[in-house]
């Protein structure tokens, strides 16, 4: 409980929900969630669906404004400190995971966020690209540790 | 089109408003793999926002389509060898790459890391390259 400040435990575990259902509905309503729109987006030979390019613009729309103001606090509302990366190197394992990331989103037409809201279809094939997908982690843990 | 428009920039909307506000609220970037494996690896303990957080995106493709009277769309048609060797590498690559779309797309550009812009290049590039063989290759 680190980083949680100490009477507001309840907030912090509200909030991530609360943020998490905005997520959940965002990706929904735009149709993130929906492979197959994906999969257009990313077929720049095919019939292109452009529509995705908006999902992102809209988010940036409201992230690079508010992460700026956000990150002029001196904390956050129910935690000590920010949490935010602070590596800034560029390095092959940056470069391969990403573009093994990209591989598999190609592949299937879902990355994380999707794949799990979309869990509310309880779908059989999604369930078993979700296990696939937390295996894929584990494997990576074992790699670095290799 | 002008509607496929308004509810793409909308939802993005809603992502963007949901990322500024964890980082209000409790300090943390809103990526779906990092908090996804958190929940695997814990480091510090912190289990409870990551499991209330993906608690919540699934209340969200419950409660988005009955507030908003639209269908929950999802169509998948991937043979079981395309979804399991899709799912390990999302897996895989997001943990090697320390991010999704989220994380690098969403929060990252917002923070104008240069890793997160190399990094979205980079996954947009392999996935449409992927598509291309996919569906005019093979």
């Amino acid at each position: 409980m680190s980083n949680v400040k100490q009477n507001k435990v309840i907030s912090y575990g509200l909030a991530a929900f609360v943020t998490g259902t905005l997520f959940g509905g965002g990706l929904t309503l735009s149709q993130m969630v929906n492979p197959q729109k994906v999969l257009g987006f990313l077929d720049i030979l095919g019939d292109w669906d452009p529509a995705l390019i908006f999902v992102m613009l809209g988010a940036l729309l409201v992230t690079i404004p508010g992460f700026h103001w956000v990150q002029k606090k001196e904390q956050p509302f129910f935690a000590l400190k920010f949490l935010t990366p602070s590596s800034k190197v560029i390095d092959k394992k940056l470069l391969t995971g990403a573009a093994l990331f990209g591989i598999g989103w190609g592949l299937v037409g879902l990355c994380p966020g999707p794949a799990l809201t979309a869990l509310v279809t309880l779908n059989t094939d999604l369930m078993i690209f979700v296990v696939a997908l937390i295996a894929g982690m584990y494997a990576q843990r074992l790699f670095i540790r290799a | 089109m002008f509607e496929v428009i308004s509810w793409s920039l909308f939802g993005g909307i809603l992502i963007g408003l949901a990322a500024s506000l964890l980082l209000l609220f409790n300090g943390r970037i809103a990526g779906i793999s990092g908090i996804l494996s958190g929940v695997f690896f814990p480091a510090r303990g912190d289990t409870f926002w990551r499991v209330a957080f993906i608690a919540g995106l699934l209340a969200g493709g419950v409660l988005a389509p009955l507030i908003f009277q639209r269908e929950f769309v999802f169509e998948l048609n991937a043979s079981l060898p395309v979804l399991l060797a899709g799912g390990f590498l999302v897996g895989f690559g997001t943990k090697l790459g320390s991010g999704c779309t989220s994380g690098h797309s969403v929060c990252g550009i917002a923070r104008f890391s240069w890793r997160s812009i190399v990094a979205t290049i980079t996954f947009m590039a392999t996935a449409i390259i992927t598509v291309a063989i996919m569906r005019h290759v093979l």
